[in-house]
């Protein structure tokens, strides 16, 4: 038996007496603070599911063609999207669709100003790479406990578990990004007196965008991937498809469902890639 | 006046350089204090004086400081002690935003992989120091334009760098950095990523375009052929210290050190020296109405045996000693017993006339591009020249 330096039963006690705590003095404020980011979840979620489904699709066609120039790539993101409603699952497509934008908006708004951050700042780079790998190794449930108690079922823990997970990967290729930008390139810009808002927004971000698309795109599909676990705390759409049909056995509706969410992954992937490439092109690299 | 003036640089790279340097300036080896302290040395002691309007060329291997020299200019590399004044102000204590404004008025940089933006187009490159200087966009179109223009750029403003050969993206470097009106121009080894025809074509091309501008030039290269093209004046840098400077016939002709010299071994002199360095200083000048015996007693006194009749600083032709002293026997003027010789231009390298050198017998005259009389081309000065390289 290797010797019990630690008492393990205190720790684990201390530590759910501090989460105890944490819920009965903060919870309501959390709840108000989160509110705002649930109204705008529920507005996308009515938008898209209110909107008659040709909308959606020219939308998605729209937005592609936007980003890629390519005409068969955006017909057929559209052809795409329109399987989910043939499957017999655009409502709950739909639902899962405002989740997953709601998660990447959010995990962008988090993640490319940290990106920036770890990149200028050498301390916190040191800090921070220790606490990316935990959020992307730490099973999530392990979080999902405090989440759920502190915010209740709902759709806001489910999008604070998906965010967690999804946004290292944005982080990681942020700093690198910019760490990659061409050191000459960014000397000629400091030799011309930019000052560092001036070389950030002019030369830093521009140059790093590929990498930053990549880091979104890695997002959408990890995000993706927690729909299911997200469901189990109340989150409604594909993955509660999916977690039916385990509960009930039916190999079928878990597949259909499985497919759907499959289907957004693709249509999340060649847009962002369709964007990063276009990116790519222009400068020849 | 200076225009720019480097006093006693010293640049240590490692975690503690202030506290090292004492020990480089009490003249500790690089070697040394590389492996007492793990610090690396990279200037020692640099003091330099840039005259305003002029080319001055640093030049040295890789690994000499030269890049870590030029970046001080700029502040781009902090020195760990010493002071570069530019225009009498010491850039060392300028605050960061100082700087900032300092950078976008006072000095531009050409790089040596050009360092372009390949997100931005060839004019929004070319306009981009102005850009940072908050100019509007028409005016800075416009200066770039023109600029881009003057550097044999015109129909290429809409295309990307990645589109451009490397002498057009050096091009685009150049006007970038003339765009801006700043009176010095930092080169940081700006052909040398060229391939050998383009660089001739840029070589020629800066000096076509300094002889219009005037600027304060600061040219980096380990190229000597390139320096002494160049260069006004020439540092040599070695291991971090000013080995010698002075104008490039200063160095070729005395190289203050072995390194040096043996740095000058590869030089082709021939294509390097001129017909101006070969001038012969003895040459008696005489005017068109001299009377022979005056002609006669002037060789005499320079022990030569012709003299260069001028008028009005041009020359009307070459007098020999026994023609002279027909006319004096015969009493004639001395203009009806001048021989026309051939005249070569002052800039012409020695390689293009040393065949008609050796051909030709006939004394050649240098004159300079208007046509004025610099003196007569020494053959003896042409073989000691070309001959310290067989040495």
């Amino acid at each position: 038996m290797f010797p019990e330096l630690i008492p393990a039963r205190q720790l684990r006690r201390a530590i759910d007496n501090w989460v105890e705590e944490l819920v009965a003095n903060y919870a309501d404020t959390l709840e108000l603070l989160s509110q705002p980011f649930l109204d705008l979840l529920i507005w996308i979620e009515q938008l898209l599911r209110q909107s008659p489904w040709w909308a959606v699709v020219g939308a998605v066609i729209a937005i592609t063609f936007a980003v890629s120039r390519r005409w068969k790539l955006s017909l057929a993101m559209g052809a795409l999207l329109s399987c989910i409603g043939l499957l017999g699952l655009w409502d709950k497509g739909m639902q899962t669709l405002a989740l997953m934008i709601m998660a990447t908006g959010l995990s962008v708004a988090i993640g490319i100003p940290l990106g920036i951050l770890m990149a200028r700042i050498n301390w916190l780079r040191q800090i921070m790479l220790p606490v990316l790998d935990v959020m992307q190794t730490m099973p999530s449930f392990v979080y999902l406990i405090p989440v759920v108690m502190l915010f209740g079922l709902g759709k806001i823990p489910a999008i604070i578990a998906t965010v967690v997970y999804a946004v290292p990967p944005l982080i990681r290729l942020t700093d690198l990004g910019i760490r990659l930008v061409d050191a000459e390139v960014l000397e000629a810009s400091r030799a011309f007196g930019a000052n560092s808002r001036q070389q950030l927004f002019g030369v830093q971000l521009p140059l790093a965008l590929p990498n930053i698309m990549a880091g979104i795109n890695q997002t959408t599909m990890m995000a993706l991937s927690m729909v299911v676990i997200a469901s189990m705390i109340g989150a409604r759409g594909l993955g509660q498809e999916v977690l039916l049909g385990i509960n009930r056995l039916e190999v079928g509706r878990g597949l259909l469902a499985g497919l759907a969410i499959v289907v957004l992954a693709i249509i999340f992937d060649r847009i962002t890639q369709a964007f990063g490439q276009r990116q790519q092109a222009r400068r020849g690299a | 006046m200076s225009k720019i003036e480097v006093k006693g640089i010293y640049k240590l790279f490692g975690k503690q350089p202030q506290k090292w340097l004492a020990a480089a300036q009490s003249g500790m080896s690089k070697e040394a204090l590389l492996k007492e302290s793990g610090h690396t040395l990279g200037l020692r002691d640099i003091s330099l004086n840039i005259e305003e309007g002029s080319i001055h060329v640093i030049m040295g291997l890789s690994g000499s400081g030269k890049s870590t020299l030029i970046r001080h200019f700029n502040r781009l590399i902090e020195p760990t002690a010493g002071k570069i004044l530019v225009d009498g102000q010491d850039v060392t204590a300028l605050s960061r935003r100082e700087l900032e404004l300092f950078r976008q008025q006072k000095m531009s940089m050409v790089f040596q992989r050009f360092g372009l933006f390949p997100h931005r187009s060839v004019l929004d490159n070319a306009a981009y120091g102005l850009k940072v200087q908050g100019v509007e966009r028409a005016l800075r179109e416009e200066k770039a334009m023109y600029w881009l223009d003057q550097v044999g750029l015109k129909g290429f403003e809409k295309q990307f760098p990645h589109q451009l050969s490397g002498g057009m993206q050096q091009r685009v470097g150049l006007a970038r950095a003339l765009a801006t009106d700043a009176e010095i121009l930092l080169m940081d080894e700006a052909f040398s990523a060229l391939d050998p025809l383009i660089r001739r074509e840029m070589q020629d091309q800066l000096l076509a375009l300094q002889e219009k501008l005037h600027k304060t030039i600061v040219f980096i290269t380990h190229d000597l052929d390139e320096a002494l093209r160049l260069g006004n004046r020439i540092a040599i840098l070695k291991d971090g210290e000013l080995v010698q400077e002075g104008t490039s016939e200063d160095i070729l002709l005395r190289p203050a050190t072995d390194y040096v010299a043996a740095f000058l071994q590869d030089v082709n002199r021939s294509k390097v020296l001129t017909a101006a360095h070969a001038i012969h200083g003895g040459i008696p000048r005489l005017a068109p109405n001299s009377t022979p015996a005056e002609a006669v007693s002037a060789m005499a006194e320079a022990k030569q045996d012709y003299s260069a009749v001028l008028a009005d600083g041009k020359l009307q032709g070459v007098l020999t000693l026994a023609a002279a002293q027909q006319a004096a026997s015969q009493n004639s003027a001395i203009d009806t017993q001048l021989v026309e010789v051939a005249q070569v231009k002052g800039h012409t390298p020695l390689e293009e006339i040393l065949g008609d050198l050796l051909t030709n017998k006939q004394p050649a005259a240098v004159v300079d591009e208007d046509g004025q009389y610099r003196g007569m081309l020494a053959r003896s000065k042409v073989a000691e020249l070309l001959g310290a390289q067989v040495v």
